[in-house]
């Protein structure tokens, strides 16, 4: 059965494939050995907060930055030396989406349709901008239109070349919550339906619990964790973090320990652990056994709290909180 | 010893005068030729050379009418035409009272010529002193060098062929002073192209200006309306 | 390539600052034609007073429609580069402030040719600027003014041109004066590169050219050895050249001819140089540059 599943996962092609990415602006690192690949059909949850490296990232892919080190290859070709017939099949929308002001939709989505080689007909710009609900403002000019507007015409313009891959640079931000629904739904819908391959960066953690099939953290420009929402949410395991007086010295022996295989992450002040449920009062007699000082042990319950732990921000969300 | 004295003085006034005579009859007679014509239209082509100024050959037409207006134009372009072409005209150097002095005798290219100097009886007029060369033989001024009030001294020479009859020259070399010509390069941004600069104005040879007129055609004694000298 | 060069003229055209340029230059020449046509003859006086003297001066023919081009192109000459600096350093800095700059080279285009198409864009936008330019300040000119022989003062000489030999002068002038501003454009669209907003590139280029044109026209023997012949603005002013004629031993000028069409042809060659130099680094400097804009 395990065979079976490893060659079934073989057949499946990776639509991106980054091996041991860095980029590096004069003495801060961005990004830092990145590797990770996406899937046919993957909704790609692309994870981190404001400054962890995902534009950055994503900017690499699109070829608008130039790593400092590392491989990407999309639809098995190399992004350097293939450039342009692997653009030919990719379409973003990068952070906030910026079109020329003074030219309407139409005349917007007409230039860019031609930019990615397309011949195009006014009937099938009036059909796209249908799609996202703008054909009636298509002679509008840009400069009129609100941000949501603003962010349908990017997706209209993202897909008008009908791209295999689609990448959303933060494509919810500053939408209403009705703006986000719809994103969500057109996400699904260019998967499921279109099966189109799709990377979303989102700091929203419930919006990608929502539509990713599997999931990078990064943090800080590395990767923290990476799976399908499954695996990294199984709602029969739990993150614990555990508070000790010297975390130096308890990591010291936990990663002695058979509980070293669970070990996710040290800070100052606390350890986390990812461990079944069940597996929570074991934990806490062993750490007795092993003289660890333990001064806190808590587990967390939220998938927030989850993420805020794996990038250790948690001090910021104390300070809320209190 | 007095008579003597007298004698030489009478003798020398009889010479004096003799010789001013044979001068005032010389100019009377070639006043007289020139007096033929009452007035001309001549076209020709007229060079300029000037040491600030480059003309290309212009086609002109030279008005004259006695007693003096002389006019030069250029119908289809533009010349520059020096102030004082009074004294292009022969006609107009020989017209009014004047006193005609034997100056003696030169030679022009080969040809003999008279010498004699004109001091115009006006005192307020233009010209304040000619020199004629003059050959006698042709009744022709080969040369005319004149002093003006206000264009200092200007010469003019005299080329006769088929329109002596009427001492009428075929071509004329008119040379005058000039001033010097300057502008700030701040106010005509020249194109500076990297040769040697031309020495600067200020020689004598440099502040002298000649127009050459070589004449193709005469209309002679046709009449012409005044408008045409304004 | 073409359809690249189509889409930039096509952005270039629909902004409404490059009509700015056109309405100016109107503005200007038609200006500088209804002065001349009420008080010309001061002008030339202001020109030719220190003949006033000596020669006869014929301010009517004088004034004609090729020597108020002539006055125009050298008044505006100076002027014309803030005008293309403004749609030349607008060209990726503006893309840049836009926004727009990520979409353009996420696309499957090179930046080589993305840059190129822009590039000749820019000199597509030049040429027009000097053709617009060419028909107020000639056809018009002559329209108002007639035609007759045209005077060309320079600073020690002065030139005049028969009325017959003047038109073929003024359309290589005109070419001559496009590539001049081309350089200007290539200038202002180098330093675009590094500007995510127009208007840094735009002021650098007018400075530059302020600058370099004050040490071109200054007469320090300093500058003349050293850095004069180098400058690109030493050399825009070579249009005039075609306006140069050369004279005989007798000192008439010889129709048809230009005093030193070497030099001419030199200022050209070297001007063309610095747009390649100018456009060719952008384009370098483009190729490696990360977009966070």
């Amino acid at each position: 059965m395990k065979q079976a599943v490893i060659y079934i996962h073989c057949l499946v092609m990776n639509v991106i494939n980054v091996s041991h990415l860095s980029k590096q602006f004069r003495d801060i690192n961005a990004v830092t050995d990145l590797s990770f690949s996406v899937q046919e059909a993957d909704v790609y949850g692309f994870l981190g907060q404001n400054g962890a490296g995902k534009s950055t990232t994503i900017r690499m892919l699109l070829t608008l930055i130039s790593p400092s080190e590392g491989e990407i290859e999309l639809f098995g070709m190399n992004l350097r030396s293939h450039r342009k017939e692997i653009l030919r099949q990719v379409g973003a929308v990068i952070e906030r989406p910026d079109l020329y002001k003074y030219l309407s939709a139409y005349e917007n989505l007409l230039l860019f349709a031609k930019m990615s080689g397309m011949r195009v007909r006014r009937k099938q710009l009036i059909d796209q901008l249908e799609m996202v609900g703008l054909a009636d403002r298509a002679d509008s000019k840009v400069r009129t239109y609100s941000q949501g507007m603003k962010q349908r015409l990017g997706i209209a313009i993202a897909l008008i070349h009908d791209p295999s891959l689609v990448i959303l640079d933060e494509p919810v931000n500053g939408l209403d919550p009705q703006g986000i629904a719809d994103m969500r739904n057109l996400i699904l819908h260019l998967s499921r339906h279109l099966k189109k391959t799709v990377l979303v960066s989102s700091h929203l953690l419930n919006e990608m619990e929502q539509i990713a099939t599997r999931m990078l953290i990064i943090d800080k420009g590395k990767k923290i964790i990476e799976g399908s929402v499954n695996e990294l949410f199984d709602p029969a395991k739990t993150i614990v973090e555990v508070g000790t007086a010297d975390t130096t010295e308890a990591a010291e022996i936990i990663s002695r320990s058979p509980w070293a295989s669970h070990l996710k992450h040290v800070q100052a002040g606390h350890i986390v652990f990812e461990l079944h449920k069940n597996q929570l009062s074991q934990l806490l007699k062993d750490l007795a056994i092993m003289n660890i000082a333990v001064t806190a042990f808590t587990p967390v319950n939220s998938l927030e709290k989850y993420f805020l732990s794996l990038t250790g921000t948690n001090q910021h969300v104390a300070a809320f909180a209190n | 010893m007095i008579k003597i004295f007298r004698c030489f003085l009478v003798l020398t006034a009889f010479t004096g005068n003799g010789y001013g005579q044979d001068a005032a009859a010389l100019v009377q007679k070639v006043k007289a030729k020139l007096d033929k014509v009452n007035d001309y239209e001549a076209t020709g082509e007229m060079k300029t050379n000037v040491s600030f100024m480059k003309v290309p050959a212009a086609q002109v037409k030279v008005y004259f009418k006695k007693p003096g207006k002389i006019k030069i134009r250029n119908e289809k372009g533009i010349s520059l035409v020096p102030k004082g072409t009074v004294s292009i005209s022969l006609n107009n150097l020989l017209s009014g009272q004047y006193q005609a002095l034997d100056a003696g005798a030169d030679n022009i290219n080969g040809t003999p010529v008279k010498v004699i100097k004109l001091l115009p009886q006006d005192e307020n007029g233009e010209v304040v002193l000619s020199k004629l060369y003059i050959d006698e033989t042709r009744l022709l001024i080969l040369r005319a060098k004149t002093t003006t009030r206000e264009s200092g001294t200007n010469e003019l020479e005299m080329q006769y062929g088929k329109f002596a009859a009427y001492a009428l020259p075929d071509k004329i070399i008119f040379s005058f002073n000039t001033q010097d010509y300057k502008l700030p390069k701040g106010v005509t941004f020249d194109y500076d192209d990297g040769s040697q600069k031309k020495k600067e104005n200020g020689t004598k040879e440099s502040q002298r200006g000649k127009i050459e007129i070589a004449y193709t055609s005469y209309i002679i004694n046709k009449g012409i309306a005044d408008e045409v000298f304004k | 390539m073409w359809q690249l060069l189509q889409i930039e003229l096509f952005k270039i055209f629909r902004k409404p600052r490059t009509y700015i340029s056109f309405g100016a230059i109107a503005a200007m020449v038609i200006i500088v034609q209804v002065a001349l046509k009420f008080d010309g003859q001061s002008y030339i006086e202001f020109i030719l007073g220190s003949l006033k003297e000596t020669l006869d001066i014929p301010y009517a023919t004088i004034l004609n429609g090729y020597f108020v081009c002539f006055i125009i192109l050298n008044l505006l000459l100076i002027h014309i580069p803030l005008l293309i600096a403004l749609v030349a350093g607008d060209e990726v800095a503006g893309e840049a402030n836009m926004g727009t700059l990520r979409l353009l080279v996420s696309k499957p285009v090179s930046r080589t040719e993305l840059m190129l198409a822009k590039f000749f864009a820019t000199v597509v936008y030049t040429a027009m600027v000097l053709a617009w330019m060419a028909f107020l300040s000639l056809v018009l000119s002559i329209f108002v003014f007639g035609t007759n022989d045209l005077i060309v003062a320079r600073s020690n000489t002065l030139e005049i041109i028969g009325h017959n030999d003047v038109m073929w002068r003024y359309l290589a002038a005109f070419g001559y004066a496009t590539v001049a501003l081309t350089t200007v454009a290539a200038l202002a669209f180098m330093l675009s590169v590094f500007a995510e907003n127009s208007i840094g590139p735009i002021v650098s280029t007018i400075s530059i050219v302020i600058v370099f044109t004050i040490l071109s026209e200054m007469q320090i023997p300093l500058y003349d050895r050293t850095v004069k012949p180098y400058l690109f603005t030493s050399h825009m002013l070579g249009w005039k050249g075609f306006f140069y004629l050369k004279a005989d031993a007798e000192g008439v000028s010889i129709p048809g001819t230009i005093e030193n069409l070497p030099a001419v042809l030199r200022s050209m060659g070297i001007l063309l140089g610095y747009i390649v130099l100018f456009a060719g680094s952008a384009i370098v400097v483009f190729k490696k540059k990360d977009i966070l804009s």
